[in-house]
């Protein structure tokens, strides 16, 4: 996965966060995996594995125009379910519903907002999760999935402007 | 007589619960719960040793070095393996700016709001904060003007509604005791941290090829290639990038950290005598030189007595279930971790409940002792076994921190003795990370640049049938040790033994109260309702739990709630953020 170290080049942050240790918490890392193995990613966006943290995020937000977010939601719908939310319902849905890391993202991004450096547009993709078992695996149920999550963030990135090509 | 129970108790990570008996305005016992599983040590059975860091650096969003090098230590103490001098001198110095930015972001954004109230900061006078700022330092940044445009900053974010870290807190308390220009002040240093640390975190994208979790941890050394010839491997210019970015770090902790903690310690000296807890302090040491001497050295103190610091044994070292929701054949006994065991086996309430069943199992945490004997790990741990080894630098800087503050070292025994410890020991560090940069640049001159041991002990046909390990290391928050089985080149048994689990310890089979639930004896509650001396004490630990347990909440969707109940009736109506009984 590539750094980047001029982060004023970067417009776009993809974010996969979660913890990988437990198999379908971990859904938002896998689908930034998968997304820079079947794209080339433009170099104005940046695609970053989150892993659990938190406020150690701060330094690739900043100057962000657009933030993307992909995580396992708790959402009470069907595991499997995809859940899109975009401006103020994602710091309100983090900071009211689970998601395990809640107190890490959300208050990045409300670190964010006191510093003035908050993205001008934030969208979160997101699953229902079946399982949240130790395991490094995602549950049957998940797996199925991740192609087509991966269309919804590369969607959600021709949506903001940017050009992917996938890699041959 | 009230019960009170607070959960989660961490600002950033993880889910730590806190009950506590309160009798005339004094904590009268404690019990610490970490309300979810850990299980990382079932998944790596069966795997390769050396993918173990890869896996363990996930165990913590806070820590991933961390755990990533404990796993490697563990390999090559099983192998018998010796690292190559650049790649020592390269963990030395990716673990001391971990060090350095974990304590400041520590501080400032976890404890220094247990004691800067923000509300009040909005009352500041902007001419008085700057006159205090130039009184106890000479950090530019300390104008009228300056503070004024962090005071409006701060105003448009309070009347935004959306507090985020500002939430849940205990705003008004009257345990909160500075004015409000100080509170103003670290405000201010609050969001110059925020940049601080995004910049000087640097350093592992320099030297770890990929951040946030770095890939260059490797069994028998690193994988970041030395060569002063080369644009895409570690060369003068990566060098001349760390000491620049060192001098970053040293500059904001010895003209902003170490000033505010000095400046803000003589309001809250009372709490020089809160929070000493069980007394015994261990460090399993840190940094070593070419010889193996530890620049943080190892061992433990016993009874606060600073006259002898006996040696470590690791062997000595066993944890309990008694009281953790685990199952042991003989669960009086503790058990070696090479030995250990991990059986859940949860036997408490179901959620929704008001409060945790103490007398019996009631924590995912077992119960870590050093000849039977609970023990502090940390920043403190670590400062009181150099104070006591005569390190040169720590006993220099604790007498001048002592002199200062006009106390003795008795005082070191506390809540405020953590914090400062913490401070001290950023201190040191920074300056450090110059001196082994240089060491670095040295070996590099001179010719050496081999990162790795070779290949030779990296191909398992050569591994001893059956091998046994320890990585030690100290974390921020701690001793963390990783013990691994490995037979016929797999791994037989993991098991990690964190600094939060030593600290966040229940009671053993004997009883025995942990560090978190001893320090708390004794501590005054002004007001049930907002037990902020309880987040006082035990942000002082800086804990984490989130590498002890599972990441599960049970509860979904309660972010921060205190409950407190008078136990003269348990079938009383449950009060929550309430300040009337």
């Amino acid at each position: 996965m590539k750094i980047v170290a001029e982060p004023n080049k970067v417009q776009t942050l993809v974010l996969g966060v979660g913890n990988t240790l437990l198999s379908d918490e971990g859904v938002g890392v896998h689908v930034v995996e998968r997304l820079v193995k079947l794209y080339n990613i433009p170099e104005e966006v940046q695609v970053l594995d989150g892993g659990t943290l938190g406020m150690d995020l701060l330094y690739y937000l900043e100057g962000v125009e657009n933030l993307l977010l992909v995580d396992a939601v708790e959402a009470h719908r069907e595991p499997g379910a995809l859940i899109r939310l975009s401006g103020d319902e994602v710091p309100a849905f983090l900071s009211i519903k689970i998601s395990p890391h809640q107190l890490g993202v959300p208050d990045m991004l409300a670190a964010a907002k006191l510093k003035g450096s908050f993205p001008q547009n934030i969208v979160l993709w997101g699953v229902q999760p079946a399982s949240l078992e130790v395991g490094l695996e995602l549950s049957e149920t998940i797996a199925p999935l991740m192609d087509t999550l991966v269309e919804k963030v590369a969607g959600e990135l021709r949506q903001w402007g940017h050009v992917l090509s996938p890699i041959a | 007589m009230a019960r009170i129970a607070i959960d989660p108790i961490s600002r950033i990570e993880g889910h730590l619960r806190i009950e506590v008996q309160v009798d005339e305005g004094a904590v009268k016992d404690a019990w610490a719960s970490s309300t979810m599983f850990r299980g990382i040590e079932i998944i790596l059975k069966g795997r390769d040793p050396r993918d173990a860091w890869a896996i363990t650096q996930r165990a913590c969003g806070v820590c991933t070095t961390v755990h990533a090098f404990a796993s490697v230590r563990a390999v090559e103490d099983a192998l018998k393996i010796t690292i190559p001098n650049n790649a020592r001198i390269l963990r030395n110095i990716i673990e001391g700016i971990q060090f350095v930015q974990d304590h400041v972001i520590h501080f400032y954004h976890l404890h220094a709001l247990d004691w800067v109230d923000v509300v009040s900061a909005l009352d500041a006078d902007p001419a008085a904060t700057s006159e205090l700022a130039q009184s106890i330092s000479d950090w530019p940044k300390s104008s009228a003007d300056y503070f004024k445009g962090v005071k409006d900053k701060l105003a448009a974010f309070v009347g935004s509604g959306q507090l985020g870290p500002f939430a849940n807190a205990y705003w008004g308390h009257p345990a909160y005791k500075l004015p409000p220009a100080a509170n103003l002040m670290a405000v201010a240093h609050y969001l110059e941290a925020l940049d601080w640390q995004r910049d000087v975190i640097r350093a592992h994208a320099l030297l770890g090829s990929k951040n946030p979790h770095l890939q260059t941890y490797l069994v028998g050394g690193m994988a970041t290639p030395i060569d002063p010839t080369s644009q895409a491997a570690i060369n003068a210019d990566t060098i001349a990038m760390l000491k620049g970015l060192f001098h970053t770090a040293k500059e904001f902790v010895d003209k902003v950290y170490l000033p505010d903690v000095l400046a803000i310690a003589p309001f809250y000296l009372d709490w020089a005598a809160i929070g000493g807890g069980v007394g015994n302090y261990l460090a399993y040491g840190e940094f070593p030189d070419k010889d193996g001497t530890q620049f943080l050295p190892q061992g433990y103190i016993l009874n606060k007595d600073l006259g002898k610091v006996y040696p470590l044994d690791h062997k000595k070292i066993t944890e309990h279930v008694a009281h953790s929701w685990y199952e042991y054949d003989d669960e009086k006994k503790g058990k070696h971790p090479w030995e250990g065991e991990t059986r859940p086996k949860f036997t408490g309430p179901q959620p929704p409940y008001k409060f945790l069943e103490t007398d019996q199992k009631y924590t995912w945490m077992k119960a870590p002792r050093l000849n039977e004997t609970p023990m502090e790990v940390g920043p403190l741990a670590r400062m009181l076994v150099a104070y006591a080894s005569g390190q040169p630098q720590v006993k220099q800087t604790v007498d001048l921190a002592l002199k200062t503050l006009g106390v003795g070292a008795d005082a070191l025994f506390s809540t405020l003795g953590r914090t400062a410890a913490r401070c001290i020991e950023t201190v040191i560090l920074a300056d450090q990370l110059g001196a082994w940069t240089d060491e670095l640049a040295a070996n590099i001159k001179a010719g050496d640049i081999q990162i790795h041991v070779g290949s030779e002990m990296w191909d398992p046909k050569n591994w001893p049938a059956e091998a046994d390990g320890w990585g030690h290391i100290e974390a921020p928050r701690g001793a963390l040790g990783h013990w691994v089985k490995i037979k016929d080149q797999k791994i037989l048994n993991y098991q990690m033994v964190v600094p939060s689990t030593w600290n966040c310890s229940p009671r053993d089979a004997k009883g025995q109260q942990g560090p978190y639930e001893s320090a708390l004896m004794g501590t005054p509650i002004a007001d049930e309702a907002k037990p902020l001396e309880v987040l006082r004490t035990i942000h002082s630990f800086d804990p984490c739990m989130a590498c002890g347990v599972h990441l599960l909440d049970v509860n979904g969707d309660e972010v921060n709630q205190v409950t407190f109940q008078s136990t003269d009736s348990m079938s009383a109506p449950l009060i929550r953020l309430s300040p009337d009984k």
